[in-house]
């Protein structure tokens, strides 16, 4: 059991070894030299030399990775070639806006999703069965941004009861905060939720389908028992996953909702950093978004491992 | 014998298609129309792209303009026509290309399994691990962005996932009785997977077209949304919604006409997909007593 | 006095089309209090149908169409939900035949059995652990605290279904439905449970309805047998009139097909000098996961140092229960599965371990028929492309001579030509087997392995494919490897049996001397576990042998496999080293540290054929 936990984490950091080898190999050596894309093509040839002989590029390419990393790790994350401001400072004030975002998105999704997928799957071919399939097929038909339009037309530009943008986060006081998060964190809700509501439903149905289920119908079990006690324990290493990786869609959603809302938070700063090219910035973004990528599957993985008696004493 | 009828229904079930249904039908009509749009919606399309219609930035729709204009004052009937062929053409591109490498990756991983099949699954795996978004925008921060680049990055974000599929498809026919007596009469590598497993995992495969599909085209939305997929002045959906954003506070159709487009599209894969799928059988749908 | 009344039942199926057509066509139906019937028939006979309709259940994809069941004086098919679930699991019960897919993989074992009080709450909570724990004991189980903490994936197959026993008596029912009960496990664990079952139904002292397709092993526990065929009944009376005196043709069909039959005198044209056809020497095999850095595992193996020869023309049955590796030999010889030590020669040649590096001769040599009439056939694929395949492989056939060969082909197994144009899933099981046998001797092979191929068909089915079997045997020269867990059936028609345990050879020799003293102590107990169409065998069968502990220890890998359930193993020797093969007679070797004497002094007893 351990084992398998200790083999999963070796993996996870094993991933994230890998994505930042991606990273690197990416912005640093894949687009040609650095320093005339950070002093602009007008650039003289000798400030440019003079450059990559401060900047340490005439090294090789793995010497500058080790030292990439070492930096990285150590929380040095280079000066950006756009605003000339160590990055650091400008990511940590981003982090936290974004976190702020989801985690008001997840606590909101998780359970309502849970509990509408679970009641939906009780009631298969329901008329509330069927308006939930529908509803939420529409909206996991929809881009984010689409979500996030019709959200802004209805309740920002129609009943202007909340502001259309978010250009920065009035952080002072509780409302201020709940309203500039609001319409981010419903379109960030609407599409992960569709998403969970389908897939919780999916997961249960297929336990449901399963002659244990009979069985227990034959003891003369009632609805709620057969679903609480008898399919939701076979499902729950299925739904972990799918919280998991709606959680983890909620990395990549946050890119394009932040996007939207011009919300000031990590995404809406990649996809800056990506246009102006901007790679000290688009590396320490990347590498922090894919961690938290990682270590959210690795949590999915060792929660469902604990809720299967039948890999639980596996190792 | 209980047992023995749901094998049947299994092995019977694996290539009829279920019947068809209204929300099925409604799907397949949502994809023709689409598909004739990404043809001919260059060629039918009343101005080009790029051309100034007079009546200004946002304007009603006219008899020039039946949907209005844009916010540079361009026919916006025009620019949906020719942005179809972007929005659907470079989906279905790179989830093909995608699907091709993925299922002969896939399939030749089931079949041979051993070290082959570890190491593409762990690099599987290790892709899977990156945030499919963060993946494009490294890519795009590298080479820049171009149509090439748009469908090889999209068609490489898909790739991971299909080989993972066709395997585990392609695992559940190879162990299947049949199979297994064309391996043992000698069969060659090309023979199986092309005779035995791919006609019986047609419908599976199908269906994660279908999502993969789906997922492309609401993939390149998002990319031009964020202004790193198809650029000015060309444009597909995603990208018009981009440029036509302010135009929502005017109460202008610019920027909703094209986001609805897209909800339509991807809703006529999911039908579809949904019906191909069979969710929900009605047998399934029995209640509880 | 009736307690069960089902009258006039019609139940309807979903076809895969949509359409709803009756699967049981008015069927009558009493059960007295106390009384054990039995429904048997072969599959799709609507057995567990009408079972399960006397508790007013019926399955998804099957409804009610007309019909009463009266159950104590209640109808049921009536009542409301709430009622009717006041009832199931109280007064009524179900065993299902798969109690490794019934029991919840999420639930203790203990939650499990207590979980109808837990439901329907007739007993004080302290009564409730005395009640279990009798339930246990009464069933032969363990009932420690410790054994009711476990999860079903800890347990047994014929533990697994004993525990499902436990559960349905939890409240003493009045009805118990047992459906196959025993049809998922091997002899030597389903008369265990026969044993234990048996027991239970005389302690609840309530009404049984036990559907099976096994007339042999109904003919033990019930009072009244009634004989269902495509959702009619043909024939009921009480056992002994079934059994002994059938009226109805299908009926005598039924009973004749589980008659025991004599073992098979050896054919005269097998020539024992003339060279072996097949040899296997020292072969072992290992199931190994695909890992990156992972040797196979020896003390895992599959199959250990198996050593026989197939003679030209000859039948060797290869007999065992699941895990013996019977099935693994088979595959190993088609080239489906490698082999980590020993080789396998045909006609004095070694061939190579995987099918794709063998000749084209040695391909076309052996053949492969395999268990499952549903799945051996591709879905997609028309009857002629299937037979035709082989024949465009191996002997370069174009387009235009398959058709003719392939009737000829089907006119062999007893089809009508114009199957060639039908796809698998337009055939019955038994028709399909016979395709899949056709396709087979498309290739004209030397050596035809049989995989199990009788054990998903009915009785009846299985009788005409055993005949078929034997008919294309005298007319091909052709030697079978016929792999099955019946040692009954294959004695009836093999030159040469060998009895598997645990990857190794435990016996090999003629029927008749297999079937006879001296034989090993398995073989003895495997022969003793078959079922026989007989009032009292299961009676008889436990008061005449000693204990019969279905679970041994587990096997160290050193000594004989079989010594920790073996009645004469001697300790420091049986489980220390590998036994002896000791020669009878020329063909007829047992592997066993006693000696032919002692073997022949005990094993007398238990002799049934």
């Amino acid at each position: 059991m351990l084992k398998l936990i200790l083999l999963r984490a070796v993996l996870g950091i094993a991933s994230i070894w890998v994505i930042s080898l991606l990273v690197f190999a990416i912005t640093d050596i894949l687009p040609g030299d650095t320093a005339t894309a950070i002093l602009g093509q007008e650039a003289t040839e000798e400030s440019r030399a003079a450059l990559r002989d401060r900047l340490g590029l005439d090294r090789p390419a793995y010497i500058r990775y080790a030292d990439w990393l070492a930096n990285m790790v150590q929380g040095d994350f280079g000066v950006s070639f756009a605003t000339d401001t160590p990055v650091a400072q400008t990511v940590s004030l981003r982090v936290a806006n974004s976190l702020r975002l989801a985690i008001v998105a997840a606590i909101l999704a998780v359970p309502i999703s849970l509990a509408l997928g679970l009641l939906s799957a009780a009631f298969p071919g329901s008329p509330f069965d069927k308006a939930l399939t529908v509803g939420s097929l529409l909206v996991v038909s929809m881009p984010e941004f689409v979500v996030g339009l019709l959200l802004v037309l209805l309740l920002a530009v129609s009943f202007k009861l909340l502001p259309a943008v978010t250009t920065s986060l009035d952080t002072s006081s509780l409302a201020g905060t709940l309203r500039g998060l609001a319409l981010p964190a419903l379109t960030l809700l609407a599409a992960v939720q569709a998403h969970m509501i389908r897939m919780t439903r999916a997961a249960v149905l297929d336990v449901m389908r399963k002659p244990f289920i009979e069985m227990a119908q034959l003891k003369g079990a009632s609805r709620g028992r057969i679903v609480l006690r008898h399919a939701l324990p076979n499902a729950v290493g299925p739904i972990v996953n799918v919280v998991a990786l709606n959680l983890g869609y909620l990395v990549s959603g946050v890119v394009v909702v932040e996007v939207v809302f011009s919300y000031p938070g990590l995404g809406l700063l990649m996809v800056q950093s990506v246009a102006t090219r901007d790679m000290p910035v688009i590396q320490i973004t990347a590498m922090i978004f894919c961690t938290t990528y990682v270590l959210l599957t690795l949590l999915a993985d060792t929660l469902a491992l604990l809720s299967n008696p039948r890999l639980r004493d596996a190792a | 014998m209980t047992m023995l009828a749901q094998t049947e229904r299994g092995a019977r079930s694996i290539r009829r298609l279920p019947d068809l249904t209204t929300l099925g039908i409604l799907g397949l009509l949502l994809l023709a129309v689409n598909a004739l749009l990404a043809v001919f919606g260059s060629a039918i399309a009343p101005h080009s792209a790029a051309e100034l219609i007079g009546g200004g930035a946002f304007g009603p729709p006219s008899d020039a303009a039946p949907w209005g204009t844009d916010y540079l004052g361009r026919d916006l009937l025009s620019r949906v026509l020719h942005g179809a062929k972007y929005s659907i053409g470079i989906a279905a591109a790179a989830t093909l290309l995608g699907f091709l490498a993925g299922i002969s990756i896939g399939f030749a991983a089931a079949e041979i399994r051993g070290r082959f099949d570890v190491v593409m699954i762990w690099i599987c795996d290790i892709f899977l691990s990156f945030p499919s978004i963060l993946l494009a925008l490294l890519v795009i921060a590298g080479f820049g962005t171009s149509l090439p680049v748009l469908i090889l990055t999209i068609a490489f974000i898909q790739l991971p996932r299909v080989i993972r599929l066709s395997r585990a498809v392609a695992m559940g026919i190879s162990t299947l009785e049949f199979v297994e007596v064309a391996r043992a009469r000698g069969e060659s590598l090309p023979s199986i997977l092309g005779r035995e497993i791919l006609p019986n995992s047609l419908r599976p495969l199908a269906v994660e077209f279908g999502l993969r599909m789906s997922f492309a085209v609401l993939f390149i939305s998002s990319l031009s949304f964020l202004g790193l997929g198809i650029q000015p002045p060309e444009a597909d959906w995603g990208g018009m919604v981009r440029e036509n954003l302010s135009g929502i506070y005017y109460g202008a159709l610019a920027a909703i006409i094209p986001a609805l487009l897209i909800g339509l599209l991807v809703l006529g894969i999911n039908l579809t997909v949904d019906w191909l799928s069979g969710e929900v059988p009605k047998a399934e749908s029995q209640d509880l007593r | 006095m009736t307690f069960l009344d089902i009258r006039n039942l019609v139940v309807e199926g979903r076809t895969p089309a949509g359409e709803w057509l009756p699967t049981v066509h008015g069927v009558d139906l009493s059960v007295a209090a106390g009384e054990v019937v039995a429904l048997i028939g072969e599959s799709g006979a609507g057995k567990s149908t009408v079972a399960l309709a006397a508790m007013g259940y019926a399955r998804p994809g099957t409804r009610f169409r007309q019909g009463q069941v009266r159950l104590a004086g209640q109808e049921m098919l009536t009542l409301p939900p709430s009622s009717r679930r006041r009832i199931r699991g109280a007064q009524m019960a179900y065993v299902a035949q798969s109690a490794q897919a019934s029991l919840n993989p999420a639930m203790t074992i203990g939650e499990q059995i207590h979980e109808p009080f837990a439901i329907h709450r007739i007993m004080p909570e302290g009564g409730v652990r005395q009640r279990v724990a009798q339930l246990l004991t009464r069933l032969d189980l363990p009932s420690a605290a410790a054994f009711t903490r476990r999860y079903p994936h800890q347990l047994s197959g014929g533990q697994q279904q004993r525990v499902m026993m436990a559960m349905a008596l939890t409240c003493s029912p009045s009805l118990l439905i047992l459906d196959e009960p025993t049809t998922a496990l091997d002899a030597t664990t389903q008369i265990e449970v026969l044993k234990a079952l048996k027991a239970a139904l005389a302690d609840n002292r309530g009404a049984a309805i036990y559907v099976s397709h096994d007339l042999a092993v109904v003919a033990q526990v019930a009072d009244r047998i009634v004989v269902l065929r495509n959702g009619r009944i043909v024939e009921q009376g009480i056992t002994a009139d079934i059994v002994d005196a059938p009226r109805e043709l299908y009926t005598q069909q039924l009973v004749e097909a589980f008659r025991p039959r004599a073992p098979a005198k050896p054919a005269g044209s097998i020539d024992n000098g003339a060279a072996a056809l097949l040899e296997v020497e020292d072969a072992s095999s290992t199931y190994v996961r695909d890992r990156l850095f992972r040797k196979p595992d020896k003390t895992q193996n599959v199959l250990n140092d198996i050593t026989f020869d197939l003679r030209p023309r000859e039948a060797l049955a290869i007999v065992g229960e699941s895990g013996s590796g019977k099935s693994t030999l088979a595959r190993v010889i088609a080239g489906l599965q490698p082999i980590n030590g020993g080789r396998v020669r045909f006609r004095g040649n070694s061939l190579a371990g995987r099918s794709r590096d063998r000749s084209r001769e040695a391909l076309r040599a052996i053949q492969i028929v395999l268990q499952s009439p549903d799945l051996s056939l591709n879905p997609g694929q028309r009857i002629q492309q299937a037979i035709g395949r082989p024949l465009q492989f191996f002997f370069g056939m174009s387009n235009a001579e398959i058709p003719a060969r392939v009737a000829e082909l089907l006119a062999m197994v007893g089809l009508p030509a114009d199957y060639a144009g039908r796809f698998p899933s337009e055939l019955s099981g038994g028709q399909r087997q016979r395709v899949s046998i056709a396709r087979a001797f498309a290739a004209r092979p030397d050596i035809v392995i049989c995989d199990e191929i009788l054990s998903a068909l009915d009785a009846l089915v299985a009788r005409q494919v055993l005949d078929l079997m034997r008919k294309l045997r005298a007319e091909h020269d052709v030697a079978y490897l016929f792999v099955s867990h019946d040692i009954a059936t294959v004695a009836t028609f093999a030159d040469r049996v060998m009895v598997l345990y645990a990857g190794r050879i435990c016996e090999i020799g003629p029927p008749a001397e297999v079937f006879q003293p001296p034989h090993h102590p398995y073989t003895a107990l495997l022969l003793s576990s078959v079922p026989v169409l007989r009032l009292n065998w299961l009676k008889e069968t436990v008061a005449s042998n000693a204990p019969r502990p279905t679970q041994g220890r587990a096997w160290n890998g050193v000594g004989c496999p079989f010594h920790a359930r073996c009645g004469l193993a001697v300790r420091g020797q049986c489980d220390a080293a590998p036994p002896p093969i000791r020669q009878v007679t020329k063909d007829h070797a047992i592997h066993c540290h006693r000696s032919i004497a002692e073997l022949s002094a005990v094993g007398s007893s238990s002799c049934v054929a």
